[in-house]
């Protein structure tokens, strides 16, 4: 086959590949949106954990971010994504029993796994940028009479996330490269999913794996000029 | 509970005849990737734009696309390019039709482009006095980078490069979506034999823990005795 030929492969006809990869595009970014938006709540929360000064959550915070880093990616979610399914059927299956033909969200199941993994990650490089709060900052904002929670939402987090920044920026560079892990799967109709499927069906394996790569590389530039940008607006009161 | 413990037993050997699968592949693939790492950074910081463009692309390739995508296109993609050939009658096809080898090639190759860009920052960060003083001496460019900036280069950039370890270890359970029979794919082989869900993942993750900690001390061995000269005497 010559080289026209195979980039009509990549028409958007209902012969061409080309509708199917924007899709798979769409929902790779799609899962590693919400993906990094639950392991940033995990992360805040694993965090404030991590700093209290309450031993048992302490304790559970240092054993999730210490058994999530050793544990491959692949392991967890499979783990996550059959065991999330079951626990949830279960306790549906103890309300009612309306619920017995329910089946979990692959999608859902997909997220939560991937933000289960993140979050891990997540708690680190957060629970870093408050440590490099200057404690004075704190202090003052005590003296000055905040509650506790205004202090966190007006002095730790707007200053956390200059800190946090470059950490968090890596992390969603992973996160777009994690979510392909969910191609595993084998219902899911992400970017790598549908390089899987093209080639297998026309058996130009080359050619549609680095059709995936090369889309991947492009979510990655993007990515990185945005963090780049935002880095600018956070350190603009900065020198 | 008792009945899982005991099928924890009889999975047990399968499982652990395993684990040199998965050390092997981290130790190639680290031994291969770190090796080809030094050009790839050498060439990141030459002047020469020839040498300079194509290394900064390449790391840039490696990072920026996931190291799945890049396990597939080279076992799929180069797998298409030899069935049917000569190549299929050489005395090369043993390796060439398993996957191990082709899995050994993807890390070695995504392990020289992160690893390259750790490099990079380390030689940069090697102090310019040691470098002066080695020139003093009369050491040719060569012994200045044999002797004076490669192993300062690498002293700086060790405890990153233990982190680094740790997510090829990890990352080789990868290998198992492309039929080589490592932890992990053993483990899910097992899985399918006999309809258990939870029971081999979870023997496979105590072992990759078991992994990760005797290996975390392996590089504290390791930084230690290259660090060695700055223990004080006790």
């Amino acid at each position: 086959m010559d080289q026209a030929s195979l980039f009509s492969l990549l028409s958007f006809g209902p012969d061409g590949w080309g509708q199917r990869f924007v899709e798979g595009l769409v929902v790779t970014v799609e899962v590693s949106v919400s993906a990094y938006a639950v392991s940033l709540l995990l992360g805040l929360i694993g965090a404030s954990a991590k700093l209290s000064s309450s031993k048992i959550a302490r304790g559970i915070a240092d054993i999730y971010t210490t058994l999530v880093r050793a544990l491959p990616e692949l392991l967890l979610l499979l783990l996550i994504y059959f065991s999330g399914a079951d626990a949830i059927k279960f306790v549906l299956s103890l309300i009612s029993e309306d619920f017995d033909d329910f089946e979990v969200d692959p999608f859902a199941a997909a997220v939560a796994a991937l933000g289960f993994i993140g979050g891990a990650y997540m708690t680190e490089v957060m629970r870093g940028a408050i440590l490099s709060i200057p404690n004075g900052q704190i202090e003052a904002a005590k003296a000055c009479g905040m509650s506790r929670f205004l202090i966190l939402r007006r002095v730790i987090l707007p200053q956390m996330l200059r800190y946090a920044l470059p950490g968090m920026g890596n992390l969603w560079l992973s996160a777009t490269k994690d979510s392909s892990l969910i191609s595993v799967l084998g219902n899911t109709q992400d970017l790598l999913f549908m390089g899987y499927r093209a080639s297998a069906v026309t058996k130009h394996y080359g050619f549609f794996y680095s059709v995936a790569a090369i889309l991947f590389l492009g979510i990655t530039v993007i990515s990185m000029i945005i963090i780049r940008l935002l880095e600018a607006r956070l350190n603009r009161g900065y020198r | 509970m008792d009945e899982s413990f005991a099928f924890f037993l009889t999975i047990a050997p399968t499982l652990l005849a395993a684990v040199p699968v998965t050390l092997s592949l981290t130790f190639f693939s680290a031994l291969i990737g770190n090796t080809l790492a030094v050009p790839v950074a050498v060439a990141s910081l030459s002047p020469n734009p020839l040498l300079r463009y194509p290394s900064a692309f390449y790391i840039f390739v490696m990072r920026g696309t996931p190291l799945l995508a890049q396990t597939y296109l080279i076992y799929y993609g180069l797998g298409e390019l030899f069935p049917g050939t000569w190549v299929q009658q050489s005395f090369l096809w043993p390796y060439l039709r398993d996957g191990f080898w082709y899995a050994i090639f993807a890390f070695s190759l995504n392990t020289a482009g992160y690893t390259g860009e750790i490099l990079r920052g380390a030689i940069m960060a090697v102090p310019k006095g040691e470098i002066e003083a080695a020139r003093a001496y009369g050491f040719s460019k060569g012994l200045i980078f044999w002797r004076v900036t490669l192993p300062r280069a690498i002293q700086i950039c060790l405890p990153t490069m233990t982190g680094e370890t740790i997510l090829l270890l990890k990352a080789t359970s990868l290998a198992s979506l492309i039929t080589v029979w490592e932890v992990m794919g053993t483990a899910r082989q097992i899985q399918k034999v006999t309809f258990r869900v939870y029971e081999p993942l979870i023997a496979a993750g105590i072992l990759y823990i078991i992994m990760v900690f005797v290996l975390t001390r392996l590089m504290m061995l390791v930084e230690r005795r290259i660090n060695r000269h700055r223990l004080t005497p006790a």
